[in-house]
């Protein structure tokens, strides 16, 4: 909302010395903030001045020289534009006056002196949707009667200044100058001033020659209204000007008073051209499919959601939004209908949102005072008579179903400072809602307070504790904190130790995007669910919720391989998403990528497949999974971006929880890995407490076991082997050496393992050893053709 | 006899002079002091001499014996010595020259910051919970005093799944989720950080972005609560000498509403271009819970009353470790992320 000051002056008193941004600051402080505040014009080393000579420049084909009398001096100007003339009054800014667009200079111009510029109204800083035709073209020409010498901002009765607000959705009624007087005044405890409404009206009655009808609940009030033999002319200046400073384009005197009389009252106002009416006006839900050709002449077609004005048979007006084509004020227009009616903002803000957002739909969406509906009838009749001439016909048409009296709270000063926490007394609050213009009277400490309608923020107790506080000012509260039992806090330890786990390995925490893109949603996963689709992106890019924490980390790889930072090791913990039947989901997760170098220790290390899966069993182990889980090559659960003979789901207690292993390198020609593990799932499943496990006192004994196999047998296969015929003497075993080359089958490999020996209670002895020993090497051979090395 | 003792003496004395290391020293004491060495050997003859000569004998032996293994264990001595200073020569080594890293990863700062805001409630009784991150439009805007059709869900651009599904634009939804789960009514003192979508993105927003909400519900809780319990929040996060300026403001969820300014953060209050010269930045909003968000999740209005308040987070981060960019907190360059291994520094504040 564009506050014209010049404009609120008409209905509240200001110092004449307050500055605008010192209004802006202290309406800021009560609640509503502006984005700027300042002249309308900004400009200054201004003047008034007369062409006295104009003459072609001799070394150009459009410039001209002139010679301009400014009342003090006459000065050598060169002026290109096309309408300048001798005997023209102009505006003139002189040496050093300050524009929108910068400095001006005495100069040269092609050899020719000018000692200034004429200017534009563009040149003021006039947004060109404003100019006029003529003022598009060419240097604004003042009339003939403007007095040479003085300050041309004044003299077209643009020196205002504007406050640009930004205001919150509740305060619909700042929307209108009153609203702002009423505002405004009770911060600086100052009467608004009444509106003038004064008008005659002629011997008909409008209910004699024109019906209205409501066929909707959607519509609470509709009065009608009829003007007659108006003559459409340009308005005056300060209509323009104020429309200006509001931002609205002046059209002719009487759409111009439609809008003007909005602006003061709020009310949004819609003039019909009466003779391209049928008699009667009808309030009703638009049919679906219905056309109408609105104001801006696009045919539109309407929902039943819509609501509608008609002329009896067709639509002509889309209700709170816009008005039709066919029958809007035009130069022609000799007889009005004025059309002042409420309709229901939540429909009128769907039909705005879907069609047009106007300066009417953002009234109607906000609410709307009914009283104000029937002033703004007559302080249209008021401008009407005086700036178009018009004949007010008698009576009005009414349909009404509002409530207009103000609105009763009880409160108490005891409830107030409850809220507020401070102790204000009852005649300071009293004093409050008096600025505010609110009726109230005390009895028995109860304080019962008149809310006027125009404040349609206000309903309940709490609205006026808000009240209070804004006019009385909460700044100076005492802060406290609140007295509630102390208890522990919590927090989700878990994540936070799982994230630290990470960051104790070497990886970086990353924060990624939950929105990806639709065709990569469904990569490193092959889990059976449905994506989760947004109604209307903002972008293709980011139109689906991501399902793999995996894909969000493979596009920061990517990023960074753009950037040459191919050393990338980041996790990130975080939340997925599916839908699976009708129902929604999301769970927790945590994936890390690895690719490049890996800091291990002291020595860096290219990451490969083992680097990878001593992250995913050190989190596993630290989660107290120990010898719960596994890694087995899965082709069905295997996601298809993953390369086959190097990847496999991770298993805990025969219960897929998640992936590990490199890419496909179809996908990714660079060695990358992943790991996603589903946090819900895995975490559901029980761990025991810690405890300490006794050390021995004795001795452990180490065998080293060397043997040709299978190339194809895993090392847990031949592990847990060796496991089931050790027996309980086998304390530990370890993987230590895998060759494959000169001595070996070429379908075979040597793999040696470190086998660890030892009992809590006794020292074993070699013999013991021996034939367990035995035992193991009898076991390999019988079961997986084993052969010593 | 003599003549031999002294004679052996001298020469051993003098090969252990001329000795140039532990081992030729060993193979001195082994030929002159061992079992077979030749002073040894000596005290073996003394059974050919006479009674009067065998204790003098003897004596002269032992005494240059003696004397022998003092020089020894002298030479022994010096040797060592400059066997180490040598060893140690040759050991120095060139410190200036890079280090091998020993490389942790890192936090991500907008994680660190969150943890830091989880600490200091936590530490005065706040539970941290969380809710979903892909809400319901009934307990994004519903349950928090925003019918369908309300203007001010325009506040909040969103993005729909279904038309009761959607991302939440706020994490405020947990305070309905919350009041409707304490069954027992018992005090609720939570605070919520997490994830927060909206549908917008230009240079000073994301669509997504972070945000914690705080939540105090209890008998006699009043906008005094409210302002101290910021008051050790902002101080905590941004020094002790933070004010707080409440201005009037509105949403749907609480009233009275607030907009809380703190002092700028980078020229304390002066006034800078961070702050318009104003001084002051828009950090907060909060207010007194709406009665009815109260009523509609299972409180009564009239007993009790609360207080919540919500911060953007991507702000605070950015202002902690001077990130200029919202973008940079997104984008996830591990030059970005791995700067954040440094423990940070507590403010210490005093309330």
């Amino acid at each position: 909302m564009k506050l014209s000051i010049n404009f609120l002056k008409d209905y509240v008193d200001l110092d004449e010395t307050i500055d605008v941004i010192k209004i802006a600051e202290d309406m800021t402080n009560a609640g509503s903030e502006y984005d700027e505040a300042g002249k309308l014009i900004n400009a200054t080393g201004l003047v008034i001045a007369e062409v006295i000579e104009c003459k072609d420049h001799p070394d150009s084909d459009h410039l001209h020289c002139c010679k301009v009398n400014t009342g003090k001096e006459i000065l050598n100007i060169v002026c290109g534009a096309p309408n300048v003339r001798k005997g023209l009054k102009v505006i003139l800014a002189l040496d050093g006056a300050q524009l929108p667009g910068g400095v001006i200079k005495r100069g040269v111009i092609r050899g020719e002196e000018s000692n200034g510029m004429i200017c534009s109204i563009a040149e003021l800083g006039l947004e060109s949707k404003f100019l006029k035709e003529e003022d598009k073209a060419g240097i604004h020409e003042l009339p003939q009667d403007a007095p040479i010498g003085e300050d041309p901002i004044k003299y077209m009765q643009m020196d205002d200044s504007v406050i640009d607000f930004d205001l919150t959705a509740n305060r619909g009624d700042l929307l209108s100058i009153l609203g702002m007087a009423y505002e405004i005044g009770a911060i600086y405890d100052k009467k608004v001033k009444d509106i003038d409404l004064s008008h005659k009206e002629n011997k008909e009655d409008i209910n004699d020659i024109f019906k209205i009808k409501v066929n909707t609940d959607n519509c609470s009030i509709f009065l009608g209204k009829k003007i007659k033999n108006v003559t459409i002319k340009e308005s005056p200046e300060f209509i323009k000007n104020r429309l200006i400073a509001s931002g609205i384009r002046p059209i002719n005197n009487v759409v111009d008073i439609s809008n003007y009389v909005m602006l003061e009252t709020g009310q949004p106002l819609h003039f019909y051209d009466a003779d391209c009416l049928k008699g009667c006006l009808e309030v009703r839900m638009a049919k679906e499919g219905e056309k109408l050709r609105t104001l801006d002449n696009i045919e539109r077609t309407l929902k039943a959601e819509d609501i509608v004005i008609s002329d009896g048979e067709k639509a002509i007006g889309l209700a709170g939004v816009m008005g039709g084509y066919d029958t809007e004020i035009t130069d022609k227009t000799k007889n009005i209908i004025i059309e002042s009616a409420i309709f229901d903002s939540v429909k009128v803000r769907r039909t705005s949102n879907a069609i047009l957002r106007s300066e009417a739909s953002n009234r109607f969406e906000k609410g709307l005072d009914p009283n104000r509906t029937y002033m703004a009838i007559e302080r249209s009749c008021n401008l009407l008579e005086k700036y178009a001439d018009a004949e007010i016909v008698g009576g009005l048409a009414i349909y009404d179903t509002t409530e207009k009296e103000d609105k009763v709270i009880d409160i108490t000063a005891k409830n107030i400072n409850a809220i507020l926490g401070m102790e204000i007394s009852e005649k300071d609050i009293l004093d409050v809602f008096r600025r505010l213009g609110f009726k109230s009277s005390v009895k028995n400490d109860i304080i019962t307070v008149s809310v006027p309608r125009r404040r349609i923020d206000i309903s309940i107790k709490e609205d006026l504790i808000e009240e209070v506080g804004r006019i009385y000012g909460v700044n100076n509260i005492k802060g406290k904190l609140p007295n509630i039992l102390p208890k522990m806090g919590s927090y989700d330890k878990v994540s936070r130790q799982i994230r630290n786990k990470m960051i104790d390995l070497g990886l970086n925490e990353t924060l990624s995007y939950v929105l990806v893109p639709e065709a990569d949603s469904k990569m490193f996963t092959k889990d059976d669910y449905e994506v989760v689709k947004l109604l209307d992106p903002l972008s293709e890019d980011k139109n689906t919720l991501r399902h793999s924490l995996s894909i969000a980390l493979y596009k920061i790889y990517e990023y960074n391989k753009a950037r040459n930072n191919k050393d990338a090791c980041i996790y990130e913990l975080g939340k997925a998403f599916q839908k699976k039947g009708e129902e929604y989901s999301e769970t927790q997760k945590i994936a890390a990528l690895m690719s490049g170098d890996y800091y291990l220790g002291i020595d860096k290390k290219k990451v490969d497949f083992y680097v990878i899966k001593g992250v995913a069993e050190e989190i596993l182990d630290y989660l107290g999974y120990n010898g719960r889980y596994s890694f087995i090559k899965d082709k069905e659960k295997m996601p298809d971006q993953m390369h086959p003979g190097q990847s496999a789901i991770i298993s805990v207690n025969n219960d897929y929880v998640g992936i590990i292993g490199k890419i496909h390198p179809e996908i990714e020609s660079e060695d990358v890995y992943i790991l996603e593990i589903d946090l819900d799932k895995l975490l559901a499943k029980k761990v025991g407490k810690m405890k300490y496990k006794e050390i021995s006192k004795f001795p452990s004994i180490k065998k080293d076991l060397a043997l040709v196999v299978d190339k194809k047998l895993t090392a847990q296969e031949i592990s847990t082997k060796i496991k089931k015929y050790a027996g309980s003497m086998l304390d530990s075993q370890e993987v230590f050496d895998v060759y494959t080359g000169k001595g070996i089958d070429e379908d075979k490999k040597s793999i040696a393992f470190s086998l660890t020996f030892a009992k809590t209670d006794r020292t074993l002895t070699d013999e013991e050893i021996n034939e367990v020993m035995e035992k193991i090497i009898a076991g390999v051979k019988k079961d997986l053709k084993a052969e010593l090395r | 006899m003599k003549e031999q003792i002294s004679k052996i003496q001298k020469e051993a004395l003098e090969n252990v002079k001329n000795s140039k290391d532990l081992k030729e020293l060993n193979d001195i004491r082994v030929k002159y002091l061992g079992k077979k060495g030749e002073l040894t050997l000596l005290l073996r003859q003394m059974g050919s001499l006479s009674a009067e000569e065998r204790p003098i004998m003897g004596a002269a032996v032992n005494t240059a014996k003696q004397e022998v293994e003092e020089k020894i264990q002298e030479k022994e001595e010096a040797l060592r010595k400059l066997e180490m200073e040598e060893k140690l020569e040759k050991e120095e080594i060139d410190i200036t020259l890079p280090s091998q890293k020993i490389t942790r990863g890192s936090k991500h700062p907008l994680n660190r910051v969150i943890e830091e805001v989880e600490d200091l409630f936590v530490s005065m009784g706040y539970d941290v919970v969380s809710g979903p991150e892909l809400e319901t439009d009934e307990y994004c805007f519903e349950r928090l005093n925003l019918p369908k059709g309300h203007p001010a869900r325009d506040m909040q651009d969103s993005f729909y799944i279904t038309a009761d599904y959607l991302l939440r634009t706020q994490t405020s939804s947990v305070q309905a989720r919350t009041m409707m789960a304490n069954k027992e009514k018992s005090p609720i003192r939570v605070i919520v950080p997490g994830k927060t979508f909206r549908r917008e993105d230009d240079a000073t927003h994301s669509h997504q972005f972070n945000q914690v909400e705080g939540l105090v519900v209890d008998k006699n809780i009043s906008l005094a609560d409210l302002k101290g319990t910021l008051e050790v929040f902002m101080k905590k996060m941004l020094g002790q000498n933070t004010e707080l300026r409440f201005r009037p403001s509105y949403f749907p969820f609480t009233e009275p509403s607030y907009e809380v300014d703190v002092t700028c953060f980078k020229c304390g209050g002066k006034g800078c271009n961070l702050c318009k010269q104003t001084g002051w930045i828009e950090l907060l909003g909060s207010g007194i819970v709406h009665p009815n968000v109260l009523k509609m999740n299972g409180y009564d209005p009239e007993k009790y009353s609360g207080f919540a308040f919500g911060v953007g987070l991507d702000r605070l981060a950015m202002f902690k470790y001077g990130i200029t960019d919202i973008r940079l907190l997104y984008q996830n360059d591990v030059r970005f992320l791995k700067q954040f291994d440094r423990k940070d520094e507590e403010n210490e504040i005093k309330y």
